[in-house]
């Protein structure tokens, strides 16, 4: 176990969250627009082949936030369009997402099965 | 007090009412527990990496994992509070976008399977994915524009 990584991980994931709150609280961005915001930095610095360095340097501290979700979409279809040409642009970003994505749509139906419904609070 | 007429008014008498949450707490709080959540992704990515698993798919895996226990702490009601004690902390982190799919998947489950729970699952998700994968598509057809005239961007 490299638990130098880890602690890289902690700091980069740390300070990409603090960023966040910064614009939570002095641009009143809703949540939403917010990650909106990340994925769109995420996808547009993966695009530019820099956002790379930033996982060399931390690991999961730069593919656990959602700017790392941004960049392997970008990533995919930049490495799909290599092999594929045009319809890779299409097909690549979501290939490379589509473990994330299913399990949080397949997840989250679960949950809500399991759940019980709560009274919606005012 | 005085009458509000204008929307300046109003902005500056919101500004006075509601509180001035202290900044440098909330990054803290951030700062730790965003920094927990992928500290816990990477030791699940060095666990992965001992076995010998290859790093793409370790990212996955890592995705995957954390997406699992971000909806079981929503389905019990304890995603929430971890929410508002540590605001971008546990947003910004795919726990987040977990989160915003499964909490209105549950909340909106006494209007139906349809069109409760499957079409209010995508109020922020749906947001994020529309935005990131036209970004995508628009980074992947500039990228090949760039490289037909042999000039490479990256």
């Amino acid at each position: 176990m490299d638990w130098m990584m880890v602690l890289k991980a902690f700091i980069l994931g740390g300070i990409i969250c603090i960023i966040g709150q910064i614009l939570i609280d002095k641009t009143k961005l809703t949540p939403a627009r917010i990650l909106v915001t990340y994925v769109t930095v995420g996808a547009i610095l993966g695009g530019l082949g820099w956002y790379k360095y930033l996982i060399n340097w931390g690991g999961c501290g730069a593919t656990v936030p959602l700017t790392g979700f941004g960049n392997l979409l970008s990533k995919g279809a930049i490495e799909e369009l290599k092999s594929m040409g045009l319809l890779g642009a299409f097909t690549g970003g979501i290939k490379a997402t589509a473990g994330g994505i299913a399990a949080a749509i397949f997840f989250g139906y679960i949950a809500s099965l399991v759940s019980k419904p709560k009274i919606k609070k005012q | 007090m005085k009458p509000i007429n204008s929307k300046e008014e109003y902005q500056q008498y919101v500004d006075q009412k509601t509180p001035n949450s202290p900044i440098l707490k909330n990054c803290f709080n951030a700062f730790w527990v965003g920094g927990l959540i992928c500290a816990i992704g990477q030791i699940i990515f060095e666990i992965c990496k001992t076995r010998g698993i290859e790093e793409t798919i370790s990212y996955s895996i890592v995705s995957i994992i954390l997406i699992f226990i971000s909806a079981f702490l929503t389905a019990l009601n304890l995603f929430n509070k971890i929410g508002k004690f540590a605001g971008a902390g546990s947003l910004v982190p795919i726990t987040g976008f977990a989160n915003s799919i499964v909490s209105p998947a549950m909340e909106y489950k006494s209007e139906g399977y349809v069109l409760g729970v499957g079409a209010k699952m995508f109020t922020v998700a749906g947001p994020v994915l529309v935005y990131g994968i036209s970004s995508s598509i628009i980074i992947g057809i500039i990228y090949l524009i760039f490289n037909t005239q042999s000039i490479t961007l990256i």
